[in-house]
């Protein structure tokens, strides 16, 4: 991958309790893309998050945005980086538009009324850009702390958990604006553990778990790669059990003996289909209807965690 | 230097003070007329003169460095332990600012207000007392310095703290003592020994006898002395702030 507009290397973090919260993680973003980086609570996803954004130390390795270092060109990098915490925090007292504008001149630009008052507009709460945060209600709140780390104009956005305790109506309104902000060269770094927030956002998948990036893949090709796919057989008359000749591919038949199931490995060269196909025929069962089904991001990601405690466990 | 950051830091703190502004001025008001209507008048009218100054006027600096310590301390202290206690010091760690930069923004807010407090309290005395300043542009540099100090002692128990009951633990526990057993209200020459010598080591004498010094030209200890206890101390919190930021004593995990 040439020219990374983010690069991790060996970052590690050993909290003062000996918790070892990231080990040595590498990645790259690239320029423009949306990167969704997945795992279960506790992960490390937000310490890594944290790490970059200079709000934790990390104890190792190091963070390039296009080249400089985070540390000894925290001006320049942190100009360009905005940060969308998990946690609702905000000024209880401050109105809508000055705790934005505070967010712009905080990162060294000069006031643009009307430029907050775009960002305002596009995440729709100009209309209550007076009203003071403790009157917001929880969806609001999270698209102002939205507007705030938008409002010095960063080219690299993190979102942490970004739908967390969101409705679905402003889910959605979240991922178009997401999009939308792709399309103007932002790039996108967002955590999550919701799995359809990934497959539906994200160019690139990292999958994160007990602080190791345990792999990093384009979505489509993470899909194919480790996706598994089923094969449904309406059969056009009723089996009572599954023929002796069929034994070799272990299908499972529905309690109804409608529906034949077989399960196979959508990246190997040899699916098994059309054997499974032939057999049928020399057994004399006909079948109406078939499709095949993708199995989810969730399937997947189950079966990374769990071959991972398997590793662990020999 | 991200002055535009120092700016917004500043202008937020101090729109903080505005809120509460009425409160924030009358309590100085009416806790400086109470000292002199209990000082001035009750025991002043027994003590008459202090080295040749009126006791009503003698009480004045020391009047005006409590209301200082305590205001700066509270303002400082709040200012950066509020952003910790809500989560909201996210941003201004996440930002392109500088440690000098965050404390210059808060410290500074904090110390406006105090001073502005002082010059209220300094105005209200004048109600009750002639009070004329011998050096007066040394006696605001003076101010100053201890009000910037206290700022940065505030800054460092924000910092510390890890509660709100924490912050009032220091001003109370340490700094109100201190200050009314170090002269503010009287001279330490009143003192027998060895409470006079013991005194000598409470580093509020040194603060309160500095700035009288501007005021009238006389005071127990010599301004030089004062001056020099002063920055040691402004010193001591600029190493203190100084080694927060390096390690990120709660602040970083």
């Amino acid at each position: 991958m040439s020219d990374p507009i983010l690069s991790i290397r060996g970052l590690r973090k050993a909290y003062a309790s000996g918790t070892e919260a990231l080990k040595a993680v590498d990645l790259d973003i690239r320029r423009g893309e949306i990167f969704a980086l997945l795992g279960p609570n506790g992960a490390g996803k937000t310490t890594l998050i944290s790490i970059v954004c200079g709000l934790v130390t990390a104890s190792g390795g190091e963070v390039l945005v296009d080249g400089k270092n985070w540390q000894t060109h925290y001006r320049e990098v942190r100009r360009r980086i905005g940060l969308v915490p998990q946690e609702l925090t905000t000024d209880a007292f401050e109105p809508v538009i000055s705790t934005v504008s505070f967010s712009r001149e905080l990162f060294g630009k000069p006031r643009d009324p009307a430029k907050i008052e775009e960002i305002l507009r596009t995440l729709t709460l100009w209309d209550k850009r007076k009203t003071i945060m403790k009157e917001l209600s929880g969806g609001m709140k999270r698209r102002v702390m939205i507007a705030k780390a938008l409002a010095h104009e960063p080219d690299i956005l993190f979102l942490d958990e970004p739908t967390a305790g969101v409705d679905v109506e402003l889910r959605k309104d979240m991922w178009n604006m997401v999009r939308r902000l792709r399309e103007q060269g932002v790039t996108i770094i967002l955590t999550t553990h919701y799995i359809e927030e990934a497959e539906e956002m994200a160019d690139r998948v990292g999958v994160i778990a007990k602080g190791e990036l345990i792999l990093v893949e384009d979505k489509a090709a993470l899909m194919q790669k480790l996706g598994r796919k089923i094969l449904h057989l309406q059969l056009v008359e009723p089996l009572a059990a599954v023929p002796s000749a069929l034994a070799p591919w272990q299908p499972q038949l529905s309690e109804d003996g409608a529906t034949l199931t077989y399960e196979f490995d959508a990246k190997a060269d040899r699916t098994g289909i059309p054997s499974l196909l032939a057999a049928l025929r020399d057994e004399g069962i006909t079948f109406k209807d078939l499709d095949t089904k993708q199995s989810s991001l969730e399937d997947i990601f189950v079966d990374l965690i769990q071959q991972q405690r398997q590793e662990a466990a020999e | 230097m991200n002055w535009r950051g120092i700016w917004a830091i500043y202008r937020f703190e101090m729109h903080r003070f505005r809120r509460t502004l009425w409160t924030g001025l009358a309590v100085p008001v009416i806790t400086t007329s109470l000292y002199f209507i209990v000082f001035g008048s009750a025991i002043g009218s027994r003590m008459t003169e202090i080295g040749g100054v009126p006791y009503g006027s003698f009480i004045v600096p020391g009047l005006m460095l409590l209301s200082v310590f305590t205001e700066s301390i509270f303002n400082a202290s709040f200012g950066i332990h509020m952003p910790r206690f809500t989560g909201t010091i996210y941003e201004i760690l996440s930002a392109p600012m500088s440690a000098f930069e965050t404390v210059l923004g808060y410290v500074g807010a904090a110390a406006s207000k105090a001073m502005i407090v002082a010059l209220v309290i300094f105005a209200t005395a004048h109600l009750f007392v002639p009070v004329s300043v011998l050096h007066p542009l040394l006696a605001l540099l003076f101010l100053l310095l201890v009000t910037l100090t206290f700022c940065m002692f505030g800054f460092i128990i924000g910092i510390w703290a890890k509660g709100f009951e924490q912050l009032q633990v220091i001003p109370l526990l340490v700094v109100t003592p201190l200050t009314f057993l170090g002269g503010s209200f009287y001279s330490i020459e009143m003192l027998a020994e060895p409470w006079r010598t013991i005194t000598l080591f409470n580093p509020v004498v040194y603060l309160v006898n500095g700035f009288r010094w501007t005021f009238f030209g006389t005071a127990d200890v010599a301004f030089g002395t004062a001056l020099a206890a002063t920055a040691a101390f402004a010193g001591a919190c600029l190493l203190g702030i100084w080694w927060i930021f390096r390690t990120g004593y709660r602040l970083k995990a």
